[in-house]
């Protein structure tokens, strides 16, 4: 009894996830679908599910009419090149807030956290300026400078939180035998925080690829990414469905397929040691 | 070489003084104990020696040399951590090899040192595992094993058995001793376990709120307690106190008897009582008796002890067995 | 618990982090300030003057400002309602015995990873167009009157396309939160005679508070700067029904080419978020402790 009860409880729940679920999903779903329609069958009243020409003649419209891998190349540096010079600076802040603590730690941390409360406009005047007068408008560098900035303390909070984790005795092991501090962090530090500074990597370039204020505000072309790049396609030019859900496919398909194949580690660092 | 003196030593967090002034004198070779209740500031004046924290004031000086701030890396010591503390990412063989590759020690005699270790400590066939996938005593055992390799001028020993099962404390307790005795290095080893003290020590070093009590062998110790303290803190069971209405002419106001020093008697001791509690442990018999005038005191019997629950006993003891402190706490010489 | 000598060199390694915030968040926040005295526009350069709060007394008087102060409250406020009570029912369906449990979690994730102006232009275009958009055909196919969203219920359409977008983080973190519960809480609670909403009220509600001011707190850091979303919907149209602050100032200092008046404005936006901070960091400080 209590066995097919249970079992029938199961079956509930899994349709009723699965229903939930595939409605979350369904916008991607049909973004994906429609990009291999035709502009006539994408707008078609009656539009069928799998029933149509399957056609690939909208990635090739959409990679004539703009050069999709520039682009794609752009992403790729600014959100790589930014978390990783992110890494750089956070890893030693994130080792003395979690080793080092001291009665101002907690407040340094929320500090940080705090310049991340800025609102970008409160800084974009003065940022635009200057970029145009160090010639770091629509240039990846400028970019990458900029995504480094505003990712900076989630990555230095990120960070911490994994550090904590770790205990102290290993690290003051490491200083009876001998270490100096660079084997300390080298040997000792980083391979035990390896998973946790993934993770922490991955989130960022999520974060980085998919962030649409500065990158829409200080590119033209040069350094455009992927999100200036698919936002050319909101003018009126660009409202052919099958077309525009191709060009979305193109942008959002390398950090989907990142995101699904590390959303374990992802998960981990989502929560943000909020939740143990 | 390992001698290590510390002169007026002291340590203060945040305007509490957890160390008071203090002078001790670690000699070559010597197995010291550091015993005392948790937060006596014997784990802080350990980590003091190994350079993990500072020194507020006075001097740590490691085989003459003044070594108050030199960081812990520079000082020559090995530690053996409570929690074992090994590097999760690597293998039993790299943990040990850790500290050597740190040395720069050429590979061929890092092997080498491995595997004597390895030997000493029996860890041949766990060598390319991992610290997760050992028990607590194994892990315990490549915890020494990091320490020894390193032929460091004094072990510290951080409550190491701590976290290990009864049987294998004891077990552990014997191989720690055994490897002292053929390594002859000196080892500073902090407890709060007085029996761990008094079985390895050669001198063992009473601390209370922040000072050292008394330092001396475990005999003189359990014999010629200078206090009230070490000599509750020394013995198990614990030392019977019988606090007094009215002072000694000696200026005495508390007695103190172990109960292994209690005698039971048919008729007119020094105190008369009715038994208690009869706790027997095979070999021998633990009675608190339940005393007119006083507290309970605990005895120790004969492990045949007949006596139950209910019965009234004389009881009595040597006079030279008993210790008398004054109202400071401080013991009264006999004579 | 550390030596003089670890202080120091966690100083030493503390301070690249510490002065590149700071220089950020100093150097264009001061010369925003300044510039916010002053009368300039990019259109007329060489001209600026300084006029004391002129900028901000247009700005604040600007019918403009409060209508995209309130919208900015609601966008934020609507988006952490929907995410957090659908993250938390989300989270307990998934908690269940379920089939397939990886591909719904795939699933639910996905939106996550979608840049806001791909998000934006599928939402606007594919779903909620009056004409071809699926909602519209869907609503025809059932004999009612498509909806025009973006022009009749602007602000709400773009709450739901953000909503979409953060749901799945806060379920996921509750998620991870609620299955962190010990177990032997609820048998207790079980033994107790507690019937599913007590459990969930009394214990598995306080467990999650936690989890819910991470939500909030990061949801709210991101959410206060809402841009590209209205940018490629809906402009901050019709009229300002739409516009945020974010994107008020974005229209007066790099569409109308007004530095001044932006400027004035993104400090009234510092000022707001401050507010919003010192709130948030309450909550922080006492629910993330420890």
């Amino acid at each position: 009894m209590a066995i097919q009860s249970s079992n029938k409880s199961k079956i509930i729940y899994t349709l009723l996830a699965w229903s939930i679920s595939a409605a979350i999903f369904f916008p991607i779903f049909w973004t994906l679908l429609t990009s291999f329609k035709t502009e006539a069958e994408a707008i078609s009243a009656s539009p069928s599910l799998f029933m149509f020409d399957w056609t690939l003649e909208n990635y090739q419209d959409v990679l004539a009419r703009s050069p999709y891998f520039e682009h794609f190349w752009n992403s790729v540096v600014i959100s790589l090149g930014s978390s990783l010079i992110g890494l750089l600076i956070a890893i030693p802040a994130a080792w003395s807030m979690a080793f080092v603590q001291t009665k101002r730690t907690k407040n340094l941390l929320m500090w940080m956290l705090s310049t991340k409360m800025l609102p970008p406009v409160g800084v974009l005047i003065p940022i635009y300026l200057l970029f145009r007068d160090f010639d770091l408008l629509d240039t990846k560098l400028g970019l990458v400078i900029v995504m480094t900035l505003i990712n900076l303390p989630i990555m230095v909070w990120m960070l911490y939180t994994y550090f904590r984790e770790i205990p102290n005795e290993i690290l003051e092991a490491s200083r009876m035998d001998g270490a100096s501090i660079k084997a300390e962090i080298f040997h000792v530090l980083l391979p035990i925080a390896l998973p946790g500074i993934a993770s922490t990597l991955l989130l960022n370039v999520i974060l980085a690829w998919n962030e649409a204020f500065w990158t829409l505000i200080l590119t033209a072309a040069n350094a455009a990414p992927l999100t200036a790049f698919i936002a050319s396609y909101s003018s009126p030019e660009g409202l052919f469905y099958a077309k525009l859900s191709a060009a979305s496919a193109m942008a959002i398909a390398p950090i989907l397929i990142l995101g699904w194949f590390s959303q374990k580690q992802l998960v981990r660092g989502l929560t943000f040691g909020a939740v143990k | 070489m390992g001698s290590i003196t510390l002169k007026q030593v002291t340590k203060s967090f945040d305007e509490v003084n957890v160390i008071k002034p203090l002078d001790l004198e670690i000699r070559d070779g010597e197995f010291i104990v550091f015993v005392g209740p948790s937060g006596c500031g014997k784990s802080t004046l350990l980590r003091m020696i190994a350079g993990l924290e500072d020194t507020t004031s006075g001097n740590i000086e490691i085989d003459g040399q003044d070594a108050t701030s030199t960081p812990p890396a520079k000082r020559g010591l090995a530690m053996v951590f409570q929690s074992y503390a090994l590097y999760p990412h690597m293998s039993v063989r790299n943990n040990i090899a850790f500290p050597l590759k740190r040395a720069k020690v050429p590979p061929a005699e890092i092997e080498e040192k491995i595997a004597s270790a390895a030997r000493i400590l029996n860890l041949g066939d766990y060598l390319d595992r991992k610290p997760g996938q050992l028990s607590g005593g194994q892990r315990q055992r490549v915890a020494i094993g990091r320490a020894i390799v390193r032929q460091p001028s004094a072990f510290l020993f951080d409550e190491p058995l701590s976290n290990l099962d009864a049987s294998l404390r004891v077990n552990m307790r014997l191989e720690i001793s055994e490897l002292h005795k053929s390594l002859k290095t000196t080892m500073i080893y902090v407890t709060h376990d007085q029996v761990e003290a008094m079985t390895m020590a050669d001198r063992i070093a009473v601390f209370n709120a922040g000072v050292i009590e008394q330092v001396g062998t475990p005999l003189e110790l359990y014999q010629y307690p200078v206090n009230r303290f070490v000599a509750g803190f020394i013995g198990s069971p614990k030392m019977n106190f019988i606090e007094l209405d009215t002072p000694q002419e000696d200026g005495a106001t508390c007695l103190g008897v172990r109960p292994e020093h209690i005698e039971i008697t048919e008729s007119g001791g020094l105190w008369q009582g009715k038994v208690g509690v009869v706790e027997h442990l095979g070999s021998e018999t633990f009675l608190h008796v339940q005393v007119e005038g006083a507290d309970t005191l605990t005895v120790k019997a004969n492990g045949d002890c007949a006596l139950r629950y209910g019965d009234d006993v004389y009881l009595g003891a040597q006079p030279n067995k008993i210790l008398r402190f004054d109202s400071q706490g401080q013991t009264i010489a006999n004579g | 618990m550390a030596t003089t000598h670890s202080r120091t060199l966690a100083q030493f390694m503390l301070f690249p982090s510490v002065v590149l915030l700071l220089a950020w968040m100093i150097v264009p926040l001061c010369m925003t300030l300044y510039f916010s005295f002053l009368d300039y526009n990019l259109l007329s350069p060489g001209t600026e003057e300084f006029i004391g709060f002129l900028n901000y007394e247009f700005f604040l008087t600007d019918p403009a400002f409060f209508e995209s102060f309130f919208n900015t409250l609601v966008l934020v406020g609507g988006v952490l309602l929907i995410t957090i009570c659908g993250g938390i029912g989300l989270a307990i369906l998934l908690d269940q015995a379920i089939w397939g449990r990886n591909y719904v979690r795939i699933m639910v994730l996905a939106p996550f990873f979608v840049m806001p102006t791909v998000s934006a232009l599928v939402w606007k275009n594919m779903l909620m167009n009056p004409v071809n958009g699926l909602f519209a055909h869907f609503a025809t196919f059932i004999g009612i009157e498509p909806i025009d969203f973006f022009s009749q219920a602007p602000l709400l359409s773009i709450i739901i396309i953000v909503s979409w977008q953060w749901l799945p983080f806060a379920a996921l973190i509750l998620l991870t939160a609620i299955q962190s519960l010990d177990r032997e809480q609820l048998e207790a609670a079980d033994l107790d005679g507690a019937g599913p909403f007590s459990k969930f009220f009394y214990i598995v509600l306080p467990h999650l508070s936690r989890a819910v001011t991470a939500v909030i707190l990061i949801e709210t850091i991101f959410l206060l700067s809402i841009f590209a979303e209205i940018l490629v919907t809906t402009s901050g149209g019709p009229g300002y029904e739409s516009t945020n602050i974010t994107y008020l100032i974005y229209t007066q200092s790099l569409l109308q080419f007004d530095v001044g008046g932006g400027s004035a404005g993104g400090i009234i936006a510092v000022i707001i978020a401050n507010i919003v901070a010192i709130f948030l960091m309450r909550l922080i400080g006492k629910n993330l402790e420890g």
